[in-house]
């Protein structure tokens, strides 16, 4: 905690930092960064590699398989990449691997810009920087709704009746969707919905799983529930398909990833449906008061096996891949955290989750071997081939044996 | 050919299958005995943009000596073999001893990830086999008999299926399927039903995976049957005719029985390649209803964000295992061609 103070007080000198020009103020290095493949990371990468000259390379790999490769590429010494961009669940890994350095001493020197919730600590020792955040948050149709005379739903309980009133009304369908194919994305609804019951994932102080229980139970039925009202095919929906049948003005309401709001209302998008897509707080659940979302944050972490020479370049050139001023010439492909950052159109729901409390994905080390054992388990309860209490013991039992396998549970 | 010579001219070919073939699959077997040391964990304080909270985070530095001690792991026998997630015999034993009716036994089983694996893995071999091979013949039979000119592009059609990567062939017709889509949409509006959709249920989506394998499987048996064709001797067949033999006789005691060995290698091959059918899993976006020994081992290292390692290397050594057994019977049947031919 020490150093986010540090980089509290270093606020104070945040305008003079602003006012550097886009030399980036390093003597000499190599700079490797590994990242996922978006917008964003894309802009980012290439800001950062403004800073090439004579004495500095820059490089960067945007690759959707960042999460495959970093652990292998930063293990050898010296890694083949110096920055790995991560969020809240990959930089799980390279924690759990010891793979990245502790970043105090580089965010007192070169830090100056951060705002103190930048800095993601773990134990006290700075670990990560974060520059966006995003998360899950509900799309709809303020036409449609308005239409079917329905209000927009604050807890799931009203989204699922104001499903109802438009089916009703015979103005959509399939007026939900939801990204439940079984995988990743399944597992990832599990957890948003989970995060929102106020409910604990595993018992305190131990890798024993603690999800069979009524949160649990009311979760599932929820996510039954909701299916009723999608296209049949919703066991093939990922984030990407159900952004396809929103363009389509298939779908009425549903959670979908913060940054892909930016392309629901963008020049590609269907005119007629952007115009009536709106964005708000993911609605709650089981009478609680905080969003059933999960909040995610994007940053980057530098590689422990480098010099300390590269290291200080590599975080010198991402800190002028996230300047402020890099942030302020393209403030709408993210939902920035860097200091100074104005809010779009496209970013209102997620800084609506986060102020409305909802939880982070939790960066516990043995949570991806819970979204492994949800993603393959939750399946056949999500196609109505068996009973919560039946998919809720199939996850536990999967989980069990891979964290027994992985060594956390004995 | 003497000894040495013999032994000098095949080195290569046994050097390269010792260091990518034998020594992988004797890592493989090793690793599958192992599973991770235990963590050693501390509670720390975790801090964000979203706020603090307390969790547990993995000591790096304790783990890492011992995992300096012993690298490998701990040994852990079969239990990677035995778990819920691979043969889970403890669990079959509870579905064998407290159910009643068969019916209650398979549906619990389909439960167990590894023989629901198993289930469509096979049932897509046993299919997808057979009937390819036939779909392949039965081509091949055809562009045998078309003019020469009209051959060259008959073949390339044919073989077209082969050509396109599995994975791209199968999204290909996934969204050719979609309710949307051609083949989708007119499904609809020949079974009069709106709301027919062949990814929504087990049923269907094991239906569409398998005619997609013999779809994409047929052009490889058509290529080695078409050749084999070309070697049916013309008088044989001649004779055949002047004894009055129709077009299906000459098929079913000339050609056939001439490409019988052909059939025997072509089977080998296409159910060594369909025990492991993967792609048209995850093409067609089909886990919730079907997914194969390969897709498990896949889903196990591409993991979220930790890789199984000992439970991907079980499922392998049990795929070796299974492409053995099925090649049991074909193996001893070549095994006696040889002998007969050498006596």
């Amino acid at each position: 905690m020490k150093l986010t103070l540090k980089a509290a007080l270093a606020l104070g000198a945040t305008a003079i930092a602003g006012a550097a020009s886009a030399e980036c103020g390093i003597e000499a290095g190599s700079v490797r960064i590994l990242s996922n493949d978006f917008e964003a990371l894309r802009y980012i990468n290439d800001t950062a590699m403004e800073c090439a000259s004579d004495a500095v390379t820059v490089e960067a790999n945007a690759t959707s398989e960042h999460k495959n490769i970093q652990g292998p590429a930063l293990s050898i010494d010296p890694a083949e990449y110096t920055v790995a961009v991560i969020a809240n669940n990959s930089i799980v890994p390279l924690l759990n691997d010891d793979l990245i350095r502790p970043l105090d001493d580089l965010i007192a020197e070169y830090g100056d810009q951060l705002l103190p919730n930048q800095v993601i600590s773990t134990g006290g020792e700075a670990m990560a920087i974060a520059f966006m955040g995003n998360g899950q948050h509900l799309f709809y149709r303020s036409d449609i709704l308005e239409e079917a005379g329905v209000e927009v739903p604050t807890t799931y309980e009203e989204m699922l009746s104001a499903a109802e009133a438009i089916q009703e009304a015979g103005l959509m369908e399939h007026p939900l969707a939801a990204s439940v194919k079984p995988g990743w994305d399944l597992a990832a609804e599990f957890v948003n919905l989970y995060l929102g019951t106020g409910g604990e994932f595993f018992e305190p102080g131990s890798a024993a799983l603690a999800i069979d229980n009524e949160d649990g139970r009311l979760v599932l039925e929820t996510m039954r529930a909701m299916t009723e009202y999608m296209d049949p095919d919703y066991l093939t929906f990922d984030a990407n398909v159900i952004n396809q049948l929103w363009d389509a003005g298939q779908v009425a309401m549903m959670n979908q990833w913060g940054s892909l709001a930016g392309a629901a209302i963008g020049d590609a998008a269907d005119p007629d449906v952007a115009a009536n897509t709106a964005f708000a707080t993911t609605p709650s659940i089981g009478g609680n008061a905080i969003p059933a979302a999960a909040l995610w944050w994007d940053g980057f972490s530098i590689a422990k096996n480098i010099s300390d020479e590269d290291a200080a370049a590599s975080f010198q050139a991402m800190m002028h891949g996230i300047s402020p001023e890099a942030v302020a010439e393209n403030p709408t492909v993210a939902t920035w955290l860097v200091d100074g950052y104005q809010p779009g159109e496209a970013a209102v729901g997620v800084i609506a989750n986060a102020n409305a409390g909802a939880r982070a994905y939790p960066m516990t080390p043995y949570m991806g071997l819970l979204h492994t054992a949800l993603s393959t388990e939750l399946a056949d309860f999500i196609a109505g081939r068996e009973d919560a209490d039946q998919a809720l013991a199939d996850v536990k039992a999967a989980y069990d044996d891979a964290a027994s396998a992985a060594g956390f549970l004995q | 050919m003497p000894h040495k010579t013999f032994a000098l001219f095949i080195m290569p070919a046994v050097v390269a299958m010792l260091l990518f073939i034998a020594l992988p699959i004797v890592s493989v077997v090793v690793q599958s005995l192992f599973v991770e040391h235990e963590q050693v964990m501390v509670e720390v304080e975790n801090c964000g943009p979203f706020g603090c909270s307390t969790q547990l985070r993995v000591d790096t530095e304790a783990t890492a000596e011992i995992r300096d001690e012993r690298p490998l792991g701990r040994f852990a026998g079969i239990t990677n073999y035995i778990n819920r997630n691979h043969l889970a015999f403890d669990q079959v034993r509870e579905i064998w001893s407290t159910s009643d009716g068969l019916g209650e036994i398979w549906s619990r089983m389909m439960n167990l990830p590894f023989y629901k694996a198993l289930a469509f893995t096979l049932v897509y071999c046993f299919l997808v086999t057979p009937f390819a091979m036939m779909l392949g013949f039965a081509i091949a039979l055809g562009v045998n008999t078309l003019p020469r000119l009209a051959k060259g592009p008959a073949i390339f059609v044919s073989i077209l299926p082969m050509i396109i990567t599995p994975l791209i062939g199968s999204l290909i017709l996934f969204w050719m399927f979609n309710p949307q889509g051609i083949l989708g949409a007119s499904l609809q509006v020949i079974t009069g039903d709106p709301t027919l959709s062949l990814r929504a249920s087990p049923v269907l989506t094991w239906i569409v995976l398998i005619i997609y394998g013999i779809w994409t499987n047929g052009p490889f048996s058509f290529v080695v049957f078409y050749a084999g064709l070309q070697t049916v001797p013309g008088d044989t067949l001649e004779s055949a005719m002047i004894d009055g033999a129709s077009r299906w006789e000459r098929v079913r005691y000339v050609i056939i029985p001439h490409l019988a060995p052909l059939a025997t290698f072509v089977a080998l091959v296409q159910l060594m390649d369909n025990f492991r059918v993967f792609e048209p899993i995850v093409g067609f976006s089909a886990e919730a209803n079907a997914t194969s020994l390969s897709w498990l081992v896949y889903n196990d290292l591409i993991g979220q964000d930790s890789q199984q390692f000992g439970s991907a290397a079980a499922t392998s050594v049990m795929t070796i295992l299974g492409v053995v057994i099925l090649l049991i019977p074909v193996l001893i049947r070549t095994w006696r061609d040889f002998n007969r031919k050498a006596v």
